[in-house]
């Protein structure tokens, strides 16, 4: 028989067809019925902030990549998607150099300074964001009205309720909420749009459940408690579930696997910590809108929530250890 | 359906010999008898170059009490005995043999099947023993020393294991169709060793429905339990078999048997009914040949000590793609660098695949999604593990569950980023058993 050129490996000789692509390149699929809503609502802006905000993150890694001498990593996904959730959290009205600025501070200061993918600790696409918010104030909050025709602008449903109060949301509509039909970012107004692309990452099995729901679940426990004390001050949970950032951030924002827990406790934890700040910052903060710094400070301690479990598998090991 | 309680994986099933019958191989006109076909110390060869054996033959003697004897699979002349590739992935001693064709069994050996029934505890364990027979499902423990557990040790559940949840692997599967006779038999042997007090199972996965109905057909009235198991790798690993059965969970440094438990594999069980019934030796086993680029994928019954070159050019060959040859399944088998390796005890089956990722495959950083912590049915942390051992950090990777490691891959199979994550337990292992011999010594 004719000798055959054998190559050893390692087992196991058979590997899933997930890749670091496939989870991506999912997240950025579930992402898309979101961003056509949005383009459809603000038009060809929308539509720039977009295709601006993802080449410019991809051209950022490619960059970093080559400086830092790695291999090349712009079109595993990450900074598609990277580029695609900055997107969704500007308003479409913003300038297009300022996305750009926001790509550069999340690939290459909140992604890459850390490590790379894998290693930050921070949502890079919500350090853009509040970077951008803080940096350049009126341009983040100057939202487009849906279907405008000249660059004619409103304030965010949650703005109006910080500013004005419950009275001058009389005319709200939930419907035009869970539609996207109100003023915001980008990724921030259709709810429906948002939760039909999060079932399909729930059936790929790429995010579970517990971030999203404790998150979700103690945004709306909060607000409610609230609402059901004083509803001529406090909005109800309902709107709060449909407006600003909330599912958006609650089922692609908070449930980056990199910078979430890995066990089920520390999930549930960091959810409910998330969903409280929430709710804190927007009864009461100086920003309408809580739900990026609620999750970027929930980020922060995650080392340590991975941490509390890891110590506990130890210390059980060494209580055995000394008991043997 | 029963399963075991944390992890597992699904991986592709690829059983593309689950219906083919067992074709018996001819003997080839060599074959090489490894004197390491089991854990514990290699036998030590009784034969010379130039010598006649008989099949059947004691040609190795097992080397203290966790070893095994080795016998000649068929009669012929010793050519040498030396040092050769073993499919373990290194070279051990082998005894090369030049058949001559006569097959002719050594005297007193293959006689007809006599009423075991008759024969102490002591003389099956003897014969069990004598008859070189070790745990066939890819561990090669001697089954005599498996079969007498310490005193204090009480055995109340015998499991079989009919699982056979490597992809690909039917071997388990077609013998428990064609011989239940044989199988049921073999297990009430090793029951009968506990004197009644054991109760028999047969755990066998629910993707073999004809294995299941065979099985059920020959227990009837035995008192043994045919279970079936749900579909999930790794159905088939002792412990996990042990949880899925019984619900009992072998902890970290436990043996089946501090929880009441001892599992044989299918084969085992009629190795040990020929040998106790028919004094016959362990020199034949049955294996599976298959993977995309064998043109005729089939299952085999074929002397122990047949070339890997051999049993490929009996079914048809192989394609010119093929680059890696695997012994055992493709999840926990091992990659072979030549085909003049021969098949040992404990090969259950020989895959000849095209691996395609060989090439593209580059390990990537952690991505921290998890789906090792989900799957692992050890529940440990293979990421973390990974990392330590990537660091050569052992006392924290101990500390860590390492030792707990049952080494499935089911890790490696599902991680995004394809890192080696097996590899590097296996590899903080080897280095932590270093240590201790080195501080022993």
């Amino acid at each position: 028989m004719e000798p055959v050129k054998l190559k050893v490996s390692y087992a196991p000789f058979v590997r899933s067809k997930d890749s670091i692509e496939s989870v991506m390149y999912n997240v950025a699929l579930a992402l898309f019925p979101a961003t056509a809503m949005s383009v459809y609502y603000f038009g060809i802006p929308a539509l720039l902030v977009t295709i601006t905000a993802i080449a410019s993150s991809v051209g950022f890694e490619w960059l970093t990549d080559k400086i830092r001498k790695k291999p090349d990593s712009c079109l595993d996904g990450s900074a598609v998607v990277t580029g695609l959730l900055l997107a969704l959290n500007v308003p479409s009205s913003l300038p297009l150099w300022m996305v750009v600025v926001g790509s550069f501070v999340a690939i290459v200061v909140t992604k890459h300074l850390f490590g790379g993918l894998g290693f930050n600790i921070f949502n890079p696409a919500l350090v853009a964001r509040v970077f951008l918010l803080i940096s350049f104030p009126v341009a983040m909050t100057s939202w487009a009205v849906p279907f405008a025709v000249d660059m004619q602008t409103a304030a965010s449903p949650l703005g109006i309720l910080k500013t004005d109060g419950m009275a001058a949301l009389s005319n709200f509509s939930y419907m035009d909420a869970l539609l996207g039909k109100t003023g915001g970012s980008l990724g921030e107004t259709s709810v429906l749009a948002l939760l039909f692309g999060a079932a399909w990452l729930f059936y790929k099995r790429y995010i579970t459940i517990s971030i999203p729901l404790s998150f979700i679940a103690s945004t709306l426990a909060f607000t409610g408690i609230f609402y059901l004390i004083d509803p001529t001050t406090y909005a109800s949970p309902l709107f709060h579930f449909l407006t600003g950032g909330l599912v958006l951030g609650a089922f692609f924002m908070a449930t980056d696997m990199v910078t979430s827990p890995l066990s089920l406790r520390g999930q549930l934890l960091f959810g409910i910590g998330c969903g409280l700040l929430t709710a804190v910052i927007r009864l009461w903060g100086g920003y309408p809108e809580g739900v990026s710094f609620a999750i970027l400070i929930m980020n922060s301690l995650v080392p340590l929530l991975d941490k509390w479990d890891l110590d506990e598998i130890k210390a059980k090991k060494q209580k055995s250890l000394t008991t043997a | 359906m029963k399963t075991f309680t944390i992890g597992g994986i699904h991986p592709p099933e690829s059983k593309l010999t689950a219906s083919k019958a067992i074709e018996k191989m001819p003997v080839p006109s060599e074959i090489v008898v490894s004197m390491s076909q089991h854990l514990g110390k290699p036998a030590k060869p009784l034969v010379k170059v130039g010598e006649e054996v008989k099949k059947g033959q004691r040609i190795g003697e097992a080397d203290g009490f966790i070893s095994a004897h080795v016998h000649a699979g068929t009669s012929g002349k010793v050519k040498s005995v030396k040092s050769v590739p073993h499919p373990g992935g290194n070279y051990s001693l082998s005894v090369t043999i030049t058949t001559d064709g006569e097959d002719a069994w050594a005297e007193g050996l293959n006689t007809a099947p006599i009423d075991w029934k008759g024969l102490s505890k002591e003389s099956i364990i003897e014969r069990i023993k004598d008859a070189g027979i070790v745990g066939m499902g890819g561990a090669g423990f001697p089954s005599s020393v498996k079969l007498s557990p310490p005193p204090d040790k009480t055995i109340d559940t015998i499991i079989l294991n009919g699982a056979e949840c490597e992809p690909f692997l039917t071997a388990d599967h077609r013998v428990m169709v064609e011989s239940a006779e044989e199988v049921i038999k073999g297990l009430e042997i090793i029951t009968s060793l506990f004197q009644g007090k054991a109760k028999p199972f047969i755990g066998i996965e629910a993707n073999k429905p004809d294995a299941i109905a065979a099985m059920k057909k020959a227990a009837k009235g035995t008192g043994i339990e045919i279970v079936t198991l749900e579909t999930k790798y790794p159905q088939g690993a002792e412990k996990q078999l042990i949880n899925a059965i019984t619900g009992r969970t072998i902890e970290e440094g436990q043996l089946p048997f501090d929880k009441g438990c001892l599992v044989h594999n299918i084969g085992t069980a009629v190795a040990i009914y020929d040998a106790v019934s028919c004094n016959r030796p362990l020199v034949e086993r049955v294996l599976t040949v298959s993977g995309m680029e064998i043109s005729s994928a089939r299952n085999i019954r074929a002397v122990i000590g047949t070339r890997f070159s051999d049993i490929a050019a009996f079914s048809g060959g192989i394609s010119e793609k093929t680059n890696q040859v695997i012994t055992g399944g493709p999840m926990m088998g091992r990659s072979q660098f030549t085909l003049e390796v021969p098949i040992t005890k404990t090969t259950s089956g020989i895959l000849f695949i095209n691996n395609a990722g060989l090439e593209s495959s580059r390990e990537r950083t952690c991505i921290r999604c998890g789906k090792c912590i989900d799957a692992c049915p050890q529940g440990l942390e293979p990421w973390l593990l990974g990392n330590e051992a990537q660091f050569r950090r052992l006392d924290e990777a101990e500390l860590y569950g390492l030792a707990n490691c049952t080494e499935c891959g089911s890790c490696t199979f599902v991680c995004p980023s394809k890192r080696e994550l097996v590899h590097w337990i296996k590899y903080a292992k080897a280095l932590v058993n270093n240590r201790k011999q080195r501080k022993t010594a």
